[in-house]
């Protein structure tokens, strides 16, 4: 079965003009509508995830994209807003979602959700009350962590 | 109203058996010798008519509605706002919907500030650039033939072939294919129905029914409108519920405040049949006890707690590693298979100290062992106390069950007699009357159980008791009765023993329930327990 004229033509608008520069898909966006390991060339500058490489799993249902894609962290990430499992939160994802929207602003607003963690709003408890208690020790763990698992190969 | 469905206070007020005496005096056996055999079957006609309940102060007051009802309601309601604002009917239902069928909200608000309240909605035209100028009024969305046309959603569509594609007021334009898979999805996959927005993220412009109606499938609009009639009723502020019968989709209107429900128990019926609580949504009727009480009781009678209770009233804890033992027979010499500790089963001492004493078992003062067996005594009695009152709460649902079987029965027979003796239908209807009277009065008692097991001992719950006793010797007796064979000679005898008895079952339900319900008011019961407040 071939892919819908939607994804093909999402994943070549990708290639070209991928935001910030250098997203790129690893694997070949295969039969089962699987974009895996798309790659944020680094975390946003100014970040505490500046300078780190951030596997994604992306994972289209069926109906998509009257649904919304399935989005995970495969990196390890310290971060209020995305748990142990790489489970994202994020509202674009969820009830915001809106069939105009596509993979380039999903990653778009996960870009913008690594600059801004929102620890109010948290799916990482633990994280979340470190960020509110004492925000600079929890900045300092995001750096560690980014520089220990999100480094290039 | 209430009035035109069978209400069950037909079986508890007074009114019901004025009926069956009426019933009785015009002797049912002479009306075939008789010239007004006429009069007679009108006569006997009016005792299975539903009989207009007597309101008591502790019924509440509903309306029954029909999906239809239903519908009609929600026209009208509508049609009021745009008759206020004139306003687009579609556009009043959004609104509707919008405010949870709250009409003064919504007429204060809109009132205030027009504007402002359809762009909330999502009623007014975005601000975005390919929005038409033209008002909403004078052209309504419609499928339009595009040539040329990308759509930005499913990239189908080129310059040389033409799309069918639709508009909201917004502007934002797309093919009529992803209209549809959009909807499709809101609707069946979400289960979406108070509001589907415009596929554009942050746009906020709401589908209307008819153009919905326009994009997808005759069966999906089907199910939009049913969940449509959902959310009404579970939007609607005035106090509508479905009715929890099986199958049944009517809807229950009763005006009960969270805090009546501490002296008031709103049990509604159905024009189904189905007797159900409107404060708690309990499906059957839990009078006299409050609904409190009976979420308290259905809890403690589901989840394991009494798992709990039976494990500590049946067995002991070795006193060295704390392994729950149960002791299925042998002497009361007891090793610990996983310590090896041993001790005596009694007295929970350490065996050691008995050597060959055993039956002088001389550790009774022993402090740790007294306090074990304290420990377990006590919530052995809880647990006494517990089947105590659970036992009887369910052996009359039980009995309950097994009175409509022996009915069953009993009716083939009487059939049978119809058939080859000269009875008619209308004199066997005593046993039918007399097992709904059972069967009601099954329930009744089963919640006294329930009420019961939470009140404080005093003599107010004497008094209580009396009446559950009265009430439960009077229902044994009937339904001792409704066991008897059936024979054409005993019939008139046996018919007019049930009768009698019949009545006075329902009047010992009667006076418990009004005696029950007057106390909730007058708050003259107390529980031991904080029953828990469902407002």
């Amino acid at each position: 079965m071939s892919l819908p004229k939607r994804i093909l033509k999402e994943a070549e608008r990708l290639q070209v003009d991928a935001p910030e520069g250098s997203y790129r898909i690893l694997e070949e966006y295969a039969t089962e509508m699987m974009f895996k390991g798309l790659k944020p060339a680094q975390g946003p500058d100014g970040s505490p995830f500046e300078k780190g490489i951030f596997s994604l799993e992306l994972w289209l249902p069926s109906s998509y994209p009257m649904e919304p894609p399935r989005v995970r962290f495969l990196t390890k990430i310290y971060h209020p807003n995305i748990d142990k499992l790489g489970r994202i939160c994020l509202d674009i994802l969820k009830d915001k979602w809106s069939p105009a929207l596509q993979i380039r602003t999903v990653l778009l607003s996960i870009q913008a959700l690594l600059s801004a963690p929102n620890p109010d709003d948290p799916l990482a408890n633990d994280v979340a009350e470190h960020y509110k208690s004492d925000e600079k020790a929890a900045i300092q763990v995001s750096k560690e962590w980014t520089h220990k698992f999100a480094q290039p190969a | 109203m209430s009035d035109d469905s069978d209400n069950y206070m037909d079986a508890a007020s007074f009114e019901g058996s004025d009926i069956v005496e009426d019933y009785q005096s015009s002797n049912p056996s002479e009306a075939f010798s008789d010239d007004d055999v006429e009069i007679e079957d009108n006569e006997a006609f009016i005792v299975n008519e539903p009989v207009k309940p007597k309101k008591s102060k502790f019924d509440v007051d509903y309306k029954v509605y029909d999906i239809n009802d239903i519908i009609s309601n929600q026209q009208s309601e509508t049609e009021q706002v745009c008759s206020i604002f004139g306003l687009q009917r579609q556009d009043a239902t959004i609104l509707l919907r919008h405010f949870g069928w709250n009409r003064e909200k919504l007429i204060e608000r809109y009132s205030e500030d027009p504007e402002r309240i359809l762009k909330q909605v999502g009623l007014a035209p975005g601000t975005s650039a390919s929005a038409q100028s033209d008002s909403r009024a004078n052209s309504p969305v419609r499928l339009k033939r595009v040539k040329g046309f990308t759509c930005e959603i499913c990239f189908t569509g080129s310059e040389d072939t033409s799309t069918q594609t639709l508009a909201l007021a917004c502007g934002h334009r797309f093919c009529s294919d992803c209209w549809k898979m959009h909807c499709e999805e809101k609707i069946s996959g979400q289960g979406e129905s108070r509001k589907i927005e415009c596929m554009q993220g942050d746009c906020q412009t709401v589908m209307s029914e008819q153009v919905i109606s326009q994009v997808v499938p005759e069966y999906i609009f089907q199910r939009y409108q049913t969940l449509a009639n959902k959310t009404y009723v579970e939007d609607n502020r005035r106090g509508l519920r479905f009715c929890p019968g099986p199958d049944c989709g009517n809807v229950i209107e009763c005006q009960v405040r969270g805090s009546d429900l501490e002296s008031l128990i709103p049990i509604v019926v159905c024009k189904c049949g189905q007797a159900s609580c409107f404060g708690c949504s309990f499906s059957g009727d839990h009078r006299p006890a409050l609904c409190g009480v009976t979420k308290l009781w259905v809890k403690k009678c589901e989840d394991d707690s009494e798992t709990a209770n039976w494990i500590s009233a049946n067995t002991k804890e070795c006193p060295r590693c704390h392994s729950t033992i149960e002791k299925n027979g042998g002497c009361n010499h007891m090793t610990c298979r996983k310590c090896r500790h041993e001790w005596c089963w009694i007295c929970m001492g350490d065996w050691s100290a008995h050597g060959t004493s055993y039956y002088n078992c001389n550790r009774f003062e022993d402090k740790s062992g007294k306090d074990a067996r304290d420990g377990q005594q006590k919530s052995r009695v809880s647990l006494e106390r517990y089947l105590h009152y659970y036992n009887r709460f369910s052996n009359h649902e039980q009995s309950a069950r097994l009175d409509q079987e022996l009915y069953a029965k009993t009716e083939r027979k009487m059939d049978e007699m119809q058939r080859s003796t000269s009875l008619t239908w209308i004199e066997v209807q005593f046993v039918k009357k007399a097992v709904e009277t059972v069967t009601k009065c099954r329930m009744t008692l089963k919640w006294t159980y329930a009420m019961a097991y939470y009140l404080d001992r005093n003599s107010m719950t004497e008094l209580f008791e009396d009446n559950q006793a009265d009430l439960e010797k009077a229902v044994e007796n009937l339904s001792e009765l409704l066991e008897k064979p059936l024979d054409v000679e005993t019939i008139p005898e046996l018919r007019s023993q049930m009768q009698n008895a019949t009545n006075y079952v329902k009047s010992r339900q009667n006076i418990l329930l009004e005696d029950t319900l007057q106390g909730h008011m007058e708050d003259r019961w107390s529980y031991h327990i904080t029953i828990p407040s469902l407002a």
